[in-house]
């Protein structure tokens, strides 16, 4: 049954958003310190400048990784309480499902719109209105930021699927905002 | 330490219309966990970054802040509150409303100062540690739920009132109660939202 709509989500979603914005400054990479990379990046020196760039795409790809490493520790400790009464599963696919409608209805009071597989490991998961991306706009400078606003959700559900077994890689792309899809990755040991 | 008498049993009764589709009394039912598991987590990675307290502290105020400016508005939206007309009518609007509506849990308001410009609010249960039991080692000098404090500064500011919202008390720390001190400092000019008379 969905749980009664609560207020409690406004909080979480603007939690998440500063946490972003922490993520990014404690590391160096709010729009302040890219914006001095940015500068020298445009410098004579082809040198230095390749390696400010690097720089400033590595950095990026640190706070995506902090992000979703939160987000795994904690889509471990929820997917405890998720499941506490539920039967065990029969196979990976089952397990797919409960992360569609059960774990994304706790999460996000709705489900995923739609499940798609290959049959080999490969699911794609899509959210046709990502309740994290609807408080910004579709522009196409925001298209560019937009994984850091989906890495902690990315963690959750690899952290989530990781307590139920399933060892994977998960990651998202953004169609048109606030559109997304989360594609899961299956390892077979 | 004495305690000036619960203002709640002598000054008018308000009933603060609660939010349509919220329940009184179901503050269990309130799916808080994945706010209140990424808040330690949070925590958790300030705690990494940073090794003073002090610094800690400072940072949950400052993302706190930014939350209430925000939150504010939701709020006012969603909640059926007409205009205060006396700093204890606000307090108790947050504590009866807005604790009520985000956190699940009513805080008791108790006035600090006869002049009636400090009050604190003391949290029975704070939702906030629920699935934690001691505050993380070597972080003694912690006010883990400092982020409240932050977010009611922020959302006050938007209705034109400064203070000074702290932590004095915390169970977490091994204090008898978790208690926050708000203080009117003063009345801010420009409209913004919602103003006092």
């Amino acid at each position: 049954t969905l749980p009664f709509p609560m207020a409690d989500e406004v909080l979480f979603e603007f939690l998440h958003m500063e946490m972003i914005t922490y993520v990014y400054k404690s590391l160096g990479q709010d729009d302040q310190s890219r914006n001095n990379l940015s500068k020298e990046s445009y410098g004579t020196n082809t040198a230095a400048r390749d390696e400010n760039r690097v720089t400033l795409t590595l950095e990026h790809g640190k706070c995506i990784s902090v992000l979703e490493g939160m987000g795994f520790r904690v889509g471990q400790g929820l997917i405890e309480r998720y499941t506490k009464d539920t039967p065990s599963f029969k196979d990976d696919l089952d397990v797919m499902k409960f992360m569609c409608k059960d774990f994304w209805t706790h999460l996000f009071r709705k489900q995923i719109d739609n499940l798609r597989t290959n049959h080999q490991g490969t699911y794609v998961l899509q959210d046709n209105r990502f309740r994290l991306l609807t408080q910004i706009s579709g522009g196409k400078q925001y298209l560019e930021e937009a994984p850091k606003f989906l890495a902690y959700t990315c963690g959750l559900m690899r952290g989530a699927l990781s307590n139920l077994g399933v060892t994977c890689a998960v990651t998202a792309e953004i169609s048109v905002i606030p559109a997304c899809k989360f594609q899961v990755v299956i390892q077979r040991t | 330490m004495l305690r000036k008498a619960d203002l709640r049993s002598t000054a008018v009764q308000k009933d603060w219309h609660l939010p349509a589709g919220s329940s009184s009394g179901s503050a269990h039912h309130m799916n808080t966990e994945l706010f209140v598991l990424t808040y330690g987590a949070l925590v958790a990675q300030l705690c990494k970054d940073l090794q003073n307290d002090e610094d800690i502290n400072k940072e949950l105020d400052n993302m706190g802040y930014n939350i209430g400016v925000r939150l504010i508005e939701d709020f006012l939206a969603h909640s059926d509150v007409r205009r205060c007309h006396s700093f204890y009518e606000t307090v108790d609007v947050i504590s009866k409303v807005a604790f009520k509506m985000y956190l699940g849990v009513v805080p008791n308001v108790i006035c600090k100062d006869p002049a009636g410009d400090e009050y604190s609010l003391l949290l029975e249960r704070n939702p906030l540690v629920n699935f934690l039991e001691d505050l993380p080692d070597n972080h003694s000098s912690l006010w883990y739920s400092n982020l409240l404090c932050g977010i009611l500064r922020g959302a006050l500011k938007m209705v034109n009132l400064a203070t000074d919202v702290c932590f004095v008390q915390d169970r977490l720390k091994g204090d008898k109660e978790t208690e926050i001190q708000i203080k009117f400092l003063r009345k801010l000019e420009g409209s913004k939202l919602m103003g006092h008379k």
